[in-house]
């Protein structure tokens, strides 16, 4: 499969290692060349430097021809603004966006969006650690808490 | 009139501070709270609200729900964006004005639901490159997201259109002339309007016609 990942921090350095050990063919954005340490000295992913909300970027890192693209740098709106802009310009079929704010990613997840919500994921794996239930399907981590709907 | 301002740089304040002059009742948002103390002191901390106006519970706060108008004004068009989406989409805002930075976005915002835009920078750059074109004909001002032009020329004595009525004379289509001034007095123009040599026309047009206007406002000089 052909991934395109935004955002070269902890979490997408991560994905891009995880993907590219498994064969599949991976290009990174990431717009500070420091960033790319993490991916080791010899990096199995494509780097493109750049900003991801510029249109020449994203073409440059091939997301016309892309199977995916996930949207994991620290910036919620520059991932949602990303995400979209890939979905409806580029028809890329599988999107998934990292979320901070889970308030934010409930509100586009019913706009159509994947959203993650790595902090509702963690909790929720913590506590059914905690009271040893069973781990659930990942849609059922990734809600909104009641508590913070608006 | 309820308007909520995103973004307190300079565009945000000097919108604001001009709402607040028309009488309307306006509330700007800043997320940095330094500023947004500055910014309370200069204009009155009852128009402005500490916090990030993309996080639904500052837009709670804010009223979102009741306002006529949401102007995203931040330097980053991602903020941008977010705020208008979620001004529409969640508030169901009537008019939502999103301020662009890249001109480039200006089409993204309209692919992804958002037509409202304004560039300062295609704005400056139209103007720019209207001024360079000529120096006869002097462009106001543009408008409608500098879809539109506001020229301004002075007829030469050997203009063609001297001596002629405003329905005798063909223009580029959907030219509007709105207003004549000669010898220092102005005048609104009608269809029986002759021109004089040294008359200063002023005219709106598109973007795509302006050349052409430029081109027959200037021909016998």
């Amino acid at each position: 499969m052909k991934v395109v990942v935004l955002g070269c921090g902890r979490s997408g350095a991560a994905l891009t290692l995880m993907l590219a050990s498994r064969g599949h063919e991976v290009t990174v954005i990431e717009r500070s060349p420091d960033a790319l340490r993490r991916l080791g000295k010899k990096p199995e992913a494509e780097i493109v430097i750049g900003n991801g909300l510029d249109m020449d970027v994203l073409e440059k890192a091939g997301v016309a021809q892309c199977d995916a693209f996930l949207a994991m740098t620290r910036g919620d709106n520059t991932n949602l603004m990303a995400a979209q802009v890939v979905k409806k310009r580029f028809r890329v079929s599988k999107v998934m966006v990292k979320v901070a704010d889970p308030v934010r990613a409930e509100a586009y997840r019913e706009m159509g969006l994947y959203c993650i919500n790595a902090s509702a994921l963690i909790a929720g794996l913590c506590i059914d650690h905690l009271v040893d239930a069973p781990f659930r399907p990942i849609n059922e981590y990734n809600v909104l808490v009641e508590e913070l709907r608006i | 009139m309820y308007v909520i301002v995103v973004g307190g740089g300079n565009v945000g304040f000097q919108l604001t501070k001009r709402l607040i002059a028309r009488g309307h009742e306006v509330l700007l948002l800043e997320k940095d709270p330094r500023q947004a103390v500055k910014l309370s002191e200069t204009i009155g901390d009852q128009y402005i609200l500490s916090g990030d106006g993309c996080e639904l519970h500052v837009q709670k706060l804010a009223g979102f729900g009741r306002a006529d108008v949401v102007v995203a004004a931040t330097g980053e068009d991602e903020d941008n964006l977010v705020v208008s989406q979620l001004a529409k989409g969640k508030w169901n805002v009537e008019r939502v004005v999103a301020r662009v930075n890249d001109p480039e976005h200006e089409s993204v915002f309209k692919d992804l639901g958002i037509d409202d835009t304004v560039s300062a920078t295609r704005l400056i750059f139209n103007l720019i490159d209207q001024q360079l074109e000529t120096d006869d004909v002097v462009p106001v001002g543009a408008l409608h997201q500098g879809h539109v032009e506001v020229v301004e020329a002075v007829l030469s004595h050997r203009s063609p259109f001297v001596g002629k009525a405003v329905r005798e004379i063909s223009l580029p289509t959907d030219t509007f002339l709105v207003w004549l001034s000669r010898d220092g007095t102005g005048m609104t123009v009608s269809g029986e309007t002759v021109f004089a040599g040294g008359d200063t026309v002023v005219a709106m047009v598109p973007v795509a016609q302006a050349e052409e206007l430029r081109d027959a406002l200037t021909s016998g000089t």
